[in-house]
């Protein structure tokens, strides 16, 4: 579905489960391009101004200089930048690293070989959960702001859909490179031919996302992928080990990747009352409910779908660790999760940790019951259990504002 | 009646041998659920508190006359174990199993819509009729038997939502978690058609959330197809907007997807929305009362 204005369109959002994938470097994507025959320009990763320094001087003349953070608009921001000569490229470098981008800081910088750009097009194949189909989407109208030519000239953006079952064919991708109005011969077939391989690692590497922008042609009619933006689905690692390890866990805000370490699903947010739930959508409506009543979520942490005593241990530990936090609400119902569990991890995190935050515990579903009673029997002093959610949401509210 | 589990039900449990399979599986049949075979490579011929195992689906369906599946089998043997199921003749098929990839999802959506078998899930908890038949995970202790459709893409929030249906006195004919996955084997609108076709379905309940346009979809179905009052719920208004990487995703999905999107779209054809899950209950109450 096209939206119907720019602005809409510039939303940078991913609303859903939290993202369960696993965004690459521009780097790493076009290691992969490369290892299904896209063609890329020669370059190296660098991590200090000395190493830019090598890297330029073994390329060779002039020499493009790339911040390396999971984010767009890298340009805008002045994380791009061309040098010389190795001098130069050590320059750049050095103002490049440590530097700031929309809150990711620049620990990497990628060197490559600087291209000379006749045409810049835009092609990306990814998954269209609506249609439950990968869209391939290609126009010559590249190097500008794209979202903003899916807007305004909607004609010049092609889209085609791949049948998952049927695969890819030779002719999806001339429709394509026609319909888009690319007319020299040599540089349709070399398109043709870079839009197969693209499917080919969109499904060979499982990615719900394969972006190249710009996909430029040189002045002597050679194209290439000068940018890569990858994304892979999570869910697939477990046959992708080699992707697995792509993961840039620097990247991550601390107490995220100390969740992912632990195995928690958290997100942080910017309130006062920790949220803790079983389920992405009860965890999700807590957060709301917590919300509705006035308070403000810490953050959105879910406990998931087995939950036993060491993962309530787990999760506590991430929680506790903002400081922002000044209660926590614990919206359990049991399915898979046992309460008693969930009550022992309570028990067992409070004695490990000496927690003294207000803690209120709601529990429904399996074994409900049991965990109430153990709560109820420990002499746990910060442990209060109330019978709704909403009135538990309601006193963690409250305890977080004394 | 009730939709998708019922007295007729006879199931398979792809799993049924390793701890969760057995666990629900037995949990199932405590329900009344006719648990007739499972299904474990190479356990044939062993049995499950009476439940006998059989090495493939073939030989289960040849032996039992089971119709329906349950797969309670590790993610990377989930994609197989239902196209297993599919060649033994199971008409229905409900997918417990979290962690499919998408592009293995996108394949069995397609094979699946084209053969007209019925998949529920994956990463869901299941159908459950209660006094009928339970099949999944959901814990039929909390639900009773009654009028109102339930329809999630939630475990534990269907769990919330026909707690305080409970409490209110209400029942349900069916609750059905057709999974959290951004690809599943049935819609929304796949099975509110189904509760406007059952005899015992009066009102229905469908608990959504932020991500993808299924909600949207539905808000039109109910519009054009539907002759039985819906009340929906949605979660994520406050949910953290995740980062995405690129321009493809924006161009297309736009603005769908978030709770405020749905929550319009859903109110513009006259469908009330919950602002809470206990809200939610109390405005199919007054439904049940009207």
């Amino acid at each position: 579905m096209l939206a119907h204005t720019a602005d809409r369109l510039r939303s940078t959002s991913r609303p859903g489960r939290l993202a369960r994938v696993l965004d690459l470097h521009e780097f790493q994507g076009k290691e992969l391009f490369q290892r299904f025959g896209i063609p890329v320009s020669e370059g190296r990763l660098a991590t200090t101004p000395d190493e830019a320094r090598a890297a330029a001087d073994e390329l060779g003349g002039q020499v493009v200089v790339k911040a390396q953070v999971l984010t767009g608009g890298r340009g805008k921001a002045g994380g791009i930048k061309v040098a010389e000569t190795p001098d130069e490229a050590q320059a750049r470098a050095t103002e490049i690293l440590g530097m700031d981008i929309r809150g990711h800081t620049v620990e990497k910088v990628w060197v490559e070989r600087a291209s000379d750009i006749a045409r810049e097009y835009y092609l990306s194949i990814a998954f269209d959960r609506s249609a439950k189909r990968p869209l391939f989407m290609f126009t010559t109208q590249g190097g500008m702001d794209i979202e903003e030519v899916a807007a305004s000239s909607p004609d010049a953006l092609v889209r085609l859909h791949v049948d998952p079952l049927e695969g890819y064919h030779p002719w999806q991708a001339r429709r394509l490179v026609f319909q888009a109005g690319v007319r020299e011969p040599p540089e349709q077939k070399q398109i043709v031919a870079i839009i197969g391989k693209l499917y080919e690692a969109f499904v060979g590497c499982d990615a719900t996302l394969c972006e190249i922008n710009p996909l430029v042609v040189t002045p002597e009619g050679e194209v290439r992928a000068l940018d890569s933006k990858f994304t892979v689905d999570d869910n697939a690692l477990f046959r992708h080990p080699d992707l697995a390890e792509m993961r840039d866990v620097g990247a991550a805000d601390p107490l995220e990747a100390l969740a992912r370490e632990k195995g928690v699903t958290y997100v942080k947010l910017d309130g006062d009352v920790g949220v803790l739930g079983n389920g992405a959508g009860l965890t999700m409506s807590t957060v709301d409910v917590v919300t509705f009543v006035g308070g403000r979520p810490a953050d959105f942490c879910d406990l998931g779908g087995g939950g036993d005593a060491q993962g309530v241990v787990d999760a506590l530990e991430v929680i506790t660790k903002d400081p922002d936090v000044r209660s926590i609400f614990f919206n359990i119902f049991g399915g898979i999760t046992r309460c008693d569990e969930v009550a022992r991890g309570i028990l067992q995190a409070l004695a490990q940790m000496g927690i003294e935050h207000p803690i209120v515990v709601r529990l429904d579903g399996t074994n409900a019951e049991e965990g109430r009673r153990l709560l109820r029997e420990s002499d746990a002093s910060n442990v209060h259990t109330e019978a709704t959610m909403l009135d538990g949401a309601r006193r963690a509210v409250e305890l977080a504002a004394e | 009646m009730a939709i998708l589990v019922d007295t007729e039900t006879t199931l398979v449990v792809q799993g049924l041998t390793g701890s969760e399979g057995r666990f629900h599986g037995l949990r199932n049949r405590d329900h009344g659920t006719q648990v007739v075979a499972g299904v474990t490579p190479g356990k044939g011929g062993q049995d499950v508190e009476g439940i006998p195992i059989f090495d493939t689906v073939a030989a289960a369906v040849a032996e039992t006359a089971a119709n329906t599946a349950m797969v309670f089998v590790p993610a990377p043997f989930a994609a197989d174990a239902m196209y297993e199921a599919i060649d033994a003749g199971i008409g229905t098929i409900v997918c417990i199993t979290e962690g499919v990839p998408v592009h293995e999802m996108l394949r069995i959506h397609a094979f699946f819509h084209s053969r007209g078998i019925r998949l529920i899930g994956p990463n869901c908890p299941g159908a459950l009729s209660p006094g009928k038949a339970n099949v999944g995970i959901i814990p039929a202790e909390i639900f009773r038997e009654g009028t109102v459709g339930l329809v999630s893409r939630s475990g534990t929030l269907t769990y919330q939502i026909g707690h305080e249906l409970t409490q209110l006195g209400l029942g349900n004919s069916t609750i059905v978690g057709v999974g959290g996955d951004p690809v599943v084997g049935s819609s929304f609108v796949d099975m509110l058609s189904l509760f406007e076709a059952d005899s015992q379905t009066e009102q229905i309940v469908m608990v959504g959330e932020i991500g993808g346009d299924e909600e949207e979809k539905a808000a039109a179905f109910i519009e054009a197809e539907m002759s039985k009052p819906v009340v929906a719920y949605i979660a994520g208004f406050t949910a953290p907007p995740g980062k995405t990487m690129g321009h493809a995703g924006a161009i297309i999905s736009g603005s769908a997807g978030t709770a405020q999107a749905k929550k319009d779209a859903l109110e513009a054809r006259g469908i009330r929305v919950g602002t809470t899950p206990t809200e939610t209950a109390e405005l199919v109450a007054e439904l049940v009362r009207a």
